[in-house]
């Protein structure tokens, strides 16, 4: 309404600087001051607090999220031909590659992590009370997209514990009667997982769920300025009483604070303990086990208990009333009571189940590490992840290599012929990809010298002799052939 | 507006704390963004491979040349997270003193294909007429230099290329890293 708007024009009562002008020239036509008076200047009832710093720290991973997200997608290519080796050419080449991905993966739990400190101050300062319903409702939908972040970027990279785990997290759907067969093959693009199912999780990852998240934050950020801060646990939430103090400066600055310690934390574990990349996933190895992120081990533990036909109630019907109860929760405790140690039901429930999600973590910490199968198994994943970590980068063959068409060196072909007349096939692999029983020999070229090598098959370490390895009596002729044929293994 | 709002700060410390805010924000904002500034430029900055070398051929097939031969050569490259190999024109001639010479096929004019002219005896550049000797010396039109030669060996008497790019408009030769 062109009326309105005239009545935001500065006063020109005073001589104005430089900068007062522009400022004046773009408040005329934005509406600026109007703008920071409403961004800036809410009330919080009682004062700032760095209890109510969670909710601008999830904003801000979530930016973090978007801006590592976008420039990863520089390199990344969602194919299951390509994503592996663009994933490990970002994490082994590009410059800061291994760091923004690490910022980016951490990133996922570290918005877990601050939904759940979110959740729980909401819960025990009982801010969802006082018309604070559809508040509430839009924080639910805003977890549940955040779980799907997670599940779908997690299949991202391709290699063998991202396809494992997002085999089985696509069957579970499978288990819902009516659809979950249906659900399956739609999240899969088929009855199998392949190429179509990274398509897949690549457009809800990065288009469908960021537009969701994007809209339900607006609700959630409009709803909340609309029915006001809730402030301390000693006020009314619907006419607060406390003296306010306005957003900005101080409780913004605890924003930033908060935002400052979890980028650093984010930045120090992933410049430390860099994310890790596992060798490409192989959909015929039977001996890979699976184990899910932290905060799915819960449910995947809870899993184990519902067995064939009881399958459907651990799946469906008990998960589905606590998903009940909890995005109901505003609409259940309806008293405008807010202090945790006057609402001892619903703290009590909200506690047994945030223990029993606990105790089953621990569960399954327990079964993984009572089980010496399977703590060898963990182990031997844990050895190919690092392994294949210390191998360069192999760039992606397009086309026969020259190398290939070129006459085979007849070093190489002889120490080929000697590989597989000592039978070092049979436990070191054909062409030497490994087994079971032997180590991968691909790339060892790259990790020692030949003098090294030949040295080994003379002479090979205690651990070596350990697993089978026979030292090796022939000439040094020969020796250097097999050599030869080792370093050619690329 | 204001004075509505209780003042639970004084005005100095609110405009303290608020460019605490900006500079604090710009400061770390400037550090965050090194490591993506460095990740998006990294095919821009990192040293590329040098290309390996490619065979033209028997090197003696090429002594008793009389006049320029076109040859297609394949050159393996990096490009990104893959190794591609691509055809590559190059022509096969000889310098005053008899030496074998291998012309880059690019003009260093504006980047067109050079073809040989058989009935002039001399490469021209379609695209502005820039016409150069059979050893590759310019002889007339808009480009800046004569056509580029590249660095070649004998292997095992084999003829081998190295296969370069040279920047187009500059006087003088100079390798696009």
């Amino acid at each position: 309404m062109e009326t309105t708007t005239s009545t935001n024009e500065a006063p020109s009562a005073q001589p104005e600087r430089q900068a007062g002008r522009i400022f004046a020239w773009f408040d005329r036509r934005v509406a600026l001051r109007a703008l920071l008076h409403e961004s800036l200047d809410e009330p919080i009832p009682g004062g700032a607090r760095f209890a109510y710093v969670f909710g601008s720290g999830l904003l801000f991973i979530f930016l973090s999220q978007i801006i590592t997200g976008v420039v990863l997608a520089l390199y990344y290519v969602p194919s299951a031909d390509h994503a592996h080796t663009t994933v490990a050419y970002i994490t082994k080449e590009v410059m800061a590659g291994s760091f923004l991905r690490s910022i980016h993966a951490y990133g996922s739990s570290a918005m877990i992590v601050v939904l759940l400190m979110h959740l729980a101050q909401t819960f025990l300062y009982g801010s969802y009370k006082g018309r604070r319903e559809l508040l509430w409702i839009s924080g639910c939908a805003l977890f549940a997209l955040v779980i799907g972040m997670a599940f779908t970027g997690y299949l991202l990279p391709w290699d063998m514990k991202a396809y494992f785990a997002t085999a089985v997290g696509t069957n579970i759907a499978s288990e819902i009667p009516l659809v979950g067969d249906w659900l399956k093959r739609m999240m899969r693009g088929g009855a199998e997982m392949g190429t179509l199912t990274l398509s897949r999780f690549y457009v809800a990852h990065v288009f469908l769920i960021p537009a969701a998240i994007f809209a339900f934050v607006a609700a959630h950020v409009y709803l909340f300025r609309r029915a006001g801060a809730a402030g301390q646990i000693s006020e009314d939430p619907i006419k607060p009483k406390q003296k306010p103090e306005r957003f900005y400066p101080r409780q913004v600055l605890m924003d930033l604070v908060f935002s400052l310690l979890l980028i650093a934390a984010l930045g120090f574990l992933s410049y430390f303990v860099p994310m890790e990349l596992g060798p490409k996933a192989d959909p015929s190895d039977t001996q890979f086990l699976p184990r899910p992120e932290w905060y799915y081990i819960p449910v995947f533990q809870w899993l184990k208990y519902w067995p064939g036909g009881r399958a459907i109630i651990g799946i469906l019907v008990i998960p589905l009333i606590v998903i009940a109860l909890f995005v109901g929760l505003p609409f259940i405790d309806r008293r405008l009571e807010r202090r945790p140690w006057k609402r001892p039901l619903t703290v009590g429930v909200f506690a047994l189940v945030f223990f029993s999600l606990v105790a089953l973590g621990a569960l399954s910490y327990r079964d993984d590490h009572g089980d010496p199968g399977v703590v060898k198994q963990l182990a031997k994943q844990r050895e190919e992840t690092e392994q294949f970590m210390r191998a360069p980068f192999e760039p992606e063959r397009m086309g026969a290599s020259l190398a290939d068409a070129a006459p085979a060196d007849p070093l190489v072909t002889a120490g080929k012929a000697l590989f597989e007349a000592q039978s070092c096939s049979a436990c070191h692999g054909e062409g030497g990809e490994g087994t079971a029983a032997g180590t991968r020999l691909i790339g060892i070229g790259a990790k020692m010298a030949p003098e090294q090598l030949a040295g080994l098959l003379r002479n090979p370490t205690d651990k070596m002799k350990d697993g089978g390895m026979a030292p090796l009596t022939i000439k040094d002729e020969e020796i250097r052939a097999i050599v030869a044929y080792l370093n050619s293994l690329k | 507006m204001q004075s509505e709002t209780e003042r639970t700060v004084s005005q100095d410390r609110r405009s303290f704390l608020g460019a605490l805010i900006g500079v604090g924000t710009v400061g770390v904002g400037a550090l965050l963004s090194i490591p993506l500034v460095r990740f998006a430029l990294h095919p821009i900055l990192a040293k590329t491979t040098e290309t390996a070398w490619s065979d033209l051929g028997a090197a003696d097939e090429f002594a008793s040349l009389a006049m320029p031969m076109k040859r297609l050569i394949k050159v393996e490259q990096r490009d990104g997270w893959r190794k591609v190999i691509s055809e590559k024109s190059v022509y096969v001639t000889k310098s005053a003193d008899g030496q074998v010479r291998v012309l880059s096929s690019v003009c260093p004019h504006l980047g067109c294909s050079i073809t040989w002219n058989d009935a002039r005896t001399q490469f021209v550049c379609p695209c502005h007429v820039g016409v150069f000797a059979p050893d590759g010396a310019l002889i007339t039109g808009p480009p800046p230099r004569a056509m580029d030669e590249l660095e070649t060996k004998v292997e095992d008497g084999r003829l081998k290329v190295r296969y370069q790019y040279y920047r187009q408009l500059m006087p003088t030769k100079e390798v696009i890293a």
